[in-house]
């Protein structure tokens, strides 16, 4: 398939590992398959603060952000990049969370600002989709 | 209400799998012919395919390890505490990202990590607290910890010290195997070489002063949860280890030695037979490399000892009770395999640290396979089935295969800098979801058989204390006042001085410096001076 051809062509998008947790390969599989599907992905790696990532997607003028935590920090990491987005004027930038969320932490981040809930379980065409329809 | 699955359902096929998850073909049925060797012989006999021990799992059951460990000190000695009440027989301490990292509880970097996915132990007093009324001469300890395992294996020294144990007398395991954390699980601190030398000192000191203690164990578990096939996972894995035993024998390590302290450590996914002939596969491998590379001859040195984790990412959020059954079959498989120690995942494991009530379960799934399955009666009960010693063959070729193939790349340590093995396994995490998103690899509940209106119902949720960061920030505090801060700096310059070149091992001066009182974030920034840090090769 050509790069440019896919359901996200033109879109940048970060993927992003906020905190100390160093499970990637969720990030990882996310970041090829949007690229699988046009975007262009900007991948952080290992150990990124909040204040980075911010920075990250400002220079990198990105279309969204998406956060992936599986070490349960997710609630404190994620809340940090909001307001990080907020502060510097860009909270219209959309913000999504992937890893090992449970279930009653999902409405939590949801209502916290963030666009989209992520987890393994879900098919990564779903995930793509998702996306898609919310950038568009 | 009825519980419909959907075996009629579009898309659906008959499962007409022919090949192991590793991708060997599986013939309908194995015959003796198709075995080069369908005798395997005895166990405790090089190159060991049947086992080490003589007599098995009757002259010694495998250790019951449950990896645990939560929060401060206070709440995790509470916890190992009701587990070795309950009949644990060793303790496998999980500590937080922090410490693993490297960060004490107060910097920037740590604070929303304090307590999360295992203990916080910034400090000897806080290893002390971890232990208080557990004697550490009478128990074994496993300690998943490798970026700072130097370091928490200096404090673990002390504290046998503080409670007056003979540093003799300890057993157990740090895992301190670096390379695999470059690769999968990403808890390093320093560049490649002078992790090597870390790695090297601590199991060179522990040779002397704890012979009983394995002061390395060769883990391929964390790339094979990233994605890697069994077979992968394996040969990675003696790839690292032989990198290792390089290492030692550079620094004037006597392999016949330190050969018998080296374990391992792997995942045990779902499919029984190819995990069990896994590890029928490596042990023997593994014994023949050694002799045939290094010339080792003495069986002990030979002997391929290994712990399992049984879960991880074979288990799913969908339907999580079925999880129970996924873990007890994974259990037969490491009981088959041979493993020395085995831990069992929690059926909530895959979205929560576990309830007391879920790493309960997960504790009598073992004593239920261990005490009435009648699975240990007998060595090596699959021995001279056709099908597994012809599997075991092709596992063990397909395994040498890939450590070929990382020779011909240049070996581990350049495929691991220049990010060579990384991208591997994204690109095998990554056929692994497209053919869990197809359907091809099955899991019952999530893309076969699942129910859509079954709510995502897991009992009991887990809940941290909200005022533990609060807490274990305040001890610190109370710890680096009532220290000695003259000792602390002296023990911390030895240290640093130390650091540029491996002329002296680092084990004693890191020792001091936790009887001083030194937080493992102190430790680490003066070796960081002097080393830097790992600069990961983000290239997708």
């Amino acid at each position: 398939m050509s790069a440019a051809a896919g359901p996200l062509a033109g879109k940048r998008i970060l993927v992003a590992k906020p905190g100390l947790d160093g499970h990637d390969a969720g990030a990882k599989v996310i970041a090829l398959a949007l690229r699988d599907a046009g975007a262009e992905v900007i991948y952080t790696g290992l150990r990124k603060s909040p204040d980075f990532i911010v920075r990250a997607a400002l220079d990198e003028d990105v279309a969204a952000v998406g956060l992936s935590i599986l070490s349960g920090s997710h609630m404190e990491l994620t809340r940090e990049v909001l307001e990080g987005l907020r502060r510097a004027g860009a909270g219209d930038v959309p913000v999504f969370v992937g890893g090992t969320i449970p279930p009653q932490d999902r409405a939590a981040l949801l209502e916290a600002g963030v666009r989209g809930v992520f987890t393994n379980d879900m098919p990564v065409a779903r995930v793509i989709e998702d996306l898609a329809r919310s950038l568009v | 209400m009825s519980a419909v699955p959907m075996p009629g359902a579009p898309g659906a096929k008959p499962d007409t799998r022919v090949a192991t998850p590793s991708g060997i073909e599986v013939p309908v049925v194995v015959t003796r012919d198709m075995t080069a060797d369908a005798d395997p012989g005895l166990p405790a006999t090089y190159p060991f395919t049947r086992g080490i021990f003589a007599d098995g799992y009757r002259g010694r059951p495998w250790t019951i390890r449950q990896y645990s460990g939560f929060g401060s000190a206070e709440e995790s000695n509470q916890r190992y505490r009701f587990l070795l009440d309950q009949g644990q027989t060793g303790l496998s301490v999980a500590l937080d990202l922090p410490t693993q990292c490297g960060y004490d509880p107060d910097d920037a970097m740590a604070r929303p990590e304090v307590g999360k996915v295992g203990v916080s132990l910034s400090s000897l007093s806080e290893m002390e607290t971890l232990f208080e009324g557990i004697d550490l001469g009478a128990i074994s300890t496993s300690f998943t910890v490798n970026g700072t395992a130097a370091i928490i294996y200096a404090m673990y020294l002390a504290a046998a010290d503080k409670q007056g144990v003979p540093r003799g007398k300890l057993t157990g395991t740090i895992q301190n195997d670096i390379l695999k954390e470059y690769v999968a699980r990403g808890t390093w601190i320093f560049p490649v070489r002078p992790s090597l030398r870390l790695i090297a000192d601590s199991i060179l000191y522990s040779n002397e002063v704890s012979p009983r203690f394995n002061a390395i164990s060769i883990a391929g578990a964390h790339v094979r949860d990233a994605g890697c096939t069994a077979v992968e996972e394996m040969a990675y894995t003696l790839a690292n280890g032989l990198a290792y035993v390089d290492e030692l024998i550079r620094r004037g390590g006597d392999v016949a030695r330190f050969a018998r302290r080296l374990s391992f450590f792997f995942y045990v996914h779902m499919d029984l037979f190819e995990e069990a002939c896994k590890f029928r596969a490596g042990r023997r491998l593994w014994a023949k490399l050694l002799r045939e590379r290094y010339g080792v001859t003495d069986d002990k040195a030979l002997h391929f000892r290994f712990g399992v984790v049984c879960g991880g990412s074979s288990l799913v959020a969908a339907q999580p009770y079925n999880n129970i059954v996924r873990v007890a079959i994974e259990n037969v498989a490491a009981v088959l395999g041979g493993a020395q120690s085995i831990f069992t995942c929690a059926y909530d494991e895959a979205f929560q640290i576990p309830t007391e009530f879920s790493a309960e379960i997960a504790l009598r799934t073992q004593q239920i396979v261990q005490h009435e399955s009648g699975i240990a009666a007998t060595v090596d009960p699959l021995g001279g089935s056709y099908y597994v010693e012809w599997l075991t063959e092709r596992m063990e070729s397909a395994m040498l295969e890939v450590m070929r193939e990382i020779d011909a790349y240049g070996g581990v340590v350049k495929a691991i800098e220049d990010g060579w093995l990384q991208r591997r396994i994204a690109a095998r995490a990554k056929e692994r979801k497209e053919a869990t998103d197809r359907g091809e690899r099955v899991v019952v509940g999530q893309n076969r058989f699942r129910r859509e209106a079954q709510a995502d119902g897991c009992g009991e949720a887990f809940r941290l204390d909200p005022d533990l960061s609060a807490r274990v920030l305040a001890k610190l505090a109370r710890v680096k006042q009532s220290r000695d801060a003259g000792r602390v700096e002296r023990s911390l310059a030895a240290l640093e001085a130390a650091a540029p070149t491996d002329a002296e091992n680092l084990m004693p001066p890191l020792i001091e410096c936790c009887h001083a009182y030194a937080t493992v974030g102190e430790m680490v920034s003066r070796l960081k001076r002097r080393w830097g840090e790992f600069q990961e090769p983000v290239r997708l």
